[in-house]
């Protein structure tokens, strides 16, 4: 993000410059010069070599911090990888008493809800994103992005109680009865309405999320050169023909913010937990119970007894931890490509 | 100068004050007694110095840390195995003692206006509640137990703990022993592997999933429920008696249970012998090694203990937990004395 930020900076320098078009030889000329003078002297000082080893080892830290993190996990899972092996992943049955786990509806709950809070999330966010980017007023704009922004701010906790008392009664008395008036066959409204469930958890992710795929798509739009938009304006494209167009050369951006939301969504623990209904079941309709990954870890890690129930919940962790690091790495790829792109241009 | 003057003074009184409060005694586990342990604790360490630091992190916590060696004494509301003390005994060459500190109950909440303030259950009815097969709220068998009532045809929902808990721990317990069909298929434990219902975080998850549904039931503690005003059911003992939760009936059933009390004091007594007896009841534990190498903390856990079940006593009520009944003391008392003991 502070990339992007800077990005869009350097465009206003551009502006300022008044061409417009391209950047002035004098600003291209001033940071060259800058750069070598810096590594010159990197080079001679002794205070820069120590500052510059500090923040490799800070560097080095992060990376250790990850590695270690994901060392220990294995350690701690290996009693249940090896009783179980790859069922574990497949394994619908979880049962303390037995001492027999299987993730997969923990597995389901949480690509489930976040996806469908993706789904959700997604439409708005952008449409949020295209207002402030494109269309707001400086007025609108600036307070606008405060309160999205501040959203973002919120503790999960607070999400959750209100899931509890407002989104969940709301749920059972208005929305759910009426889906199931609509249609009480279609599998994915079926069942007894009981607030709690795959909606709830899918709808709460949905405004958690919200603000980080908004905001980020924001940034990328608004580091789009203007350049782009006075072309298609140029040329005689309607407003709505020239956001088409910055859309889809922010398009990997959006994407890249989009998999940072679907991050939140996937290792979001206590909001679902209040409202997702904590049954361990796979069913097709969102309006029954289910459990996440993160809900089942933090509900029974306290209390779990046996060295393999233990050992159960930190291959659960283990799980969710790749899943998370995979979406991770995914959306700064995406997000350094298209900035890489403009920077180029 | 004067500055100095009071940085000695100030210097002088905090080395008396840590000299006199020297000994500080770690302990970890059960949430359900914290807070009448931390009343004790209070309580006592101003009479006698003695600093307690307990952390409420959850009886299976409070167990792999007794056995880890990590504190001076552990807490559970479930007694511990058999292999785990054997564990115990390994890793810290000394055996681990259940005393047993206060009682508390599980009560059974429901959100059933036409059923008013004292729905009766029977343990079969409860059971099969909570394995899904009785679905409705006017089913013969619920009906036949509330002849007075016009319980509407309304679905049950029924709702337990989502995270390992002492509560749930007592409360399977207690199907397991009056079920058949419990025992065979789920069993007991501190989370188990629900045959229905919708699960809810903590005592006040349960109690907001119930309170918020018509038609829900749920298990709390009795404690929370008597705080929070809610209805319980009374349940029907093993004497055939229709019971009410009371401190009283909690602290009967630990009276009933007196005579299969089995010497190490690692005892369920839920579905407990006599006629006033409820039958969900359990204790709480304080795990105590029988041999500490530290024996200044020895010394002063036995004195610990031994007010615990005197003074200690009359401060449960108040906090909502039952008190042991004479005959228990009377068992802990000899167990206290053994401590350090070969």
């Amino acid at each position: 993000m502070l990339t992007l930020h800077s990005d869009r900076e350097s465009i206003d320098i551009k502006q300022a410059g008044g061409d417009g078009n391209s950047v002035p030889p004098a600003v291209v000329s001033a940071t060259k010069s800058m750069k070598s003078e810096k590594s010159r002297r990197s080079v001679v000082n002794i205070g820069d070599r120590i500052f510059r080893s500090t923040t490799w080892f800070f560097a080095f830290v992060v990376f250790a911090l990850v590695f270690l993190m994901a060392y220990e996990m294995l350690k701690g899972s290996q009693l249940s990888i090896e009783k179980f092996g790859f069922k574990f992943l497949t394994g619908t049955t979880w049962d303390p008493v037995a001492d027999n786990y299987g993730a997969l509806p923990f597995i389901f709950g949480t690509v489930v809800s976040s996806l469908l809070a993706l789904l959700l999330a997604l439409p708005l966010s952008v449409g949020v994103a295209i207002f402030l980017a494109e269309l707001a007023p400086r007025w609108i704009e600036r307070p606008m992005s405060f309160m999205v922004e501040l959203l973002a701010a919120i503790p999960s906790i607070v999400y959750g109680l209100w899931g509890v008392f407002v989104l969940v009664p709301w749920l059972r008395t208005s929305v759910e009865p009426k889906l199931l008036a609509i249609s009480d066959t279609f599998p994915l409204f079926k069942g007894a309405p009981y607030g709690f469930g795959m909606l709830a958890a899918g709808i709460i992710l949905a405004i958690m999320i919200l603000p980080i795929i908004s905001s980020i798509s924001r940034d990328v739009l608004s580091a789009i050169p203007d350049t782009q938009r006075e072309a298609a304006l140029a040329l005689g494209a309607t407003r709505w023909e020239a956001t088409k167009i910055i859309l889809s050369d922010g398009r990997s951006g959006i994407l890249g913010a989009t998999l940072l939301g679907l991050g939140r969504a996937v290792g979001e623990t206590m909001a679902v937990t209040m409202v997702i209904g904590n049954r361990p079941e796979i069913s097709a309709s969102l309006l029954d119970p289910g459990y996440s990954m993160a809900s089942v870890i933090a509900n029974e890690f306290a209390e779990a007894t046996t060295a393999l129930y233990t050992s159960s919940l930190i291959e659960i962790a283990l799980i969710l931890f790749c899943v998370t690091i995979v979406l991770n790495a995914a959306a700064r790829l995406i997000v350094w490509s298209v900035t890489k792109k403009f920077k180029t241009a | 100068m004067r500055f100095s003057k009071i940085l000695t003074l100030a210097l002088a009184v905090f080395t008396l004050g840590s000299a006199s409060a020297q000994l500080k005694l770690n302990g970890a586990g059960a949430t359900f007694p914290y807070v009448i342990y931390s009343k004790w604790f209070d309580v006592y360490s101003k009479q006698n110095g003695v600093q307690f630091n307990y952390q409420s992190i959850g009886s299976g916590g409070g167990i792999k840390q007794i056995t880890e060696g990590t504190v001076d004494f552990g807490a559970s509301d479930g007694p511990m195995s058999d292999a785990q003390l054997k564990e115990v005994k390994e890793k810290q060459g000394s055996a681990v003692l259940h005393i047993p500190t206060v009682m508390g109950a599980v009560v059974v909440t429901y959100n059933q206006p036409a059923a008013g303030k004292d729905l009766h259950l029977t343990p079969e009815v409860l059971a099969k509640i909570y394995l899904g097969q009785i679905r409705y709220w006017n089913d013969p068998a619920i009906k036949a137990v509330n002849p007075d009532k016009n319980l509407p045809n309304q679905a049950i929902l029924v709702a337990h703990r989502s995270d390992g808990s002492g509560t749930t721990s007592i409360f399977t317990d207690y199907l397991n022993k009056v079920s058949k069909t419990w025992s065979l298929n789920v069993g007991k434990g501190t989370s188990v592997n629900w045959p229905a219902g919708l699960g809810g975080k903590g005592n006040e998850g349960v109690a907001g999933l119930v309170k918020q549904s018509e038609g829900a039931i749920g298990y709390v503690e009795l404690a929370y429920a008597v705080k929070n005003n809610l209805s319980y059911a009374v349940l029907q003992n093993k004497a055939g008696a229709f019971v009410e939760a009371s401190f009283e009936s909690v602290s009967a059933a630990a009276a009933g249970a007196i005579k299969n009390m089995p010497e190490d004091l690692r005892v369920s007594i839920t579905d407990a012998d006599g006629k006033n007896s409820y039958p969900i009841s359990g204790f709480t534990w304080l795990l105590i090694y029988k041999n500490m190498k530290d024996k200044a903390k020895e010394q002063e856990i036995v004195k610990f203990l031994t007010w615990a079940m005197g003074e200690g006593q009359s401060y449960a009520k108040d906090l909502y937990y039952a008190p042991l009944p004479k005959e228990v003391i009377t068992l802990c008392e000899k167990k206290i004395a053994s401590i350090g003991t070969k």
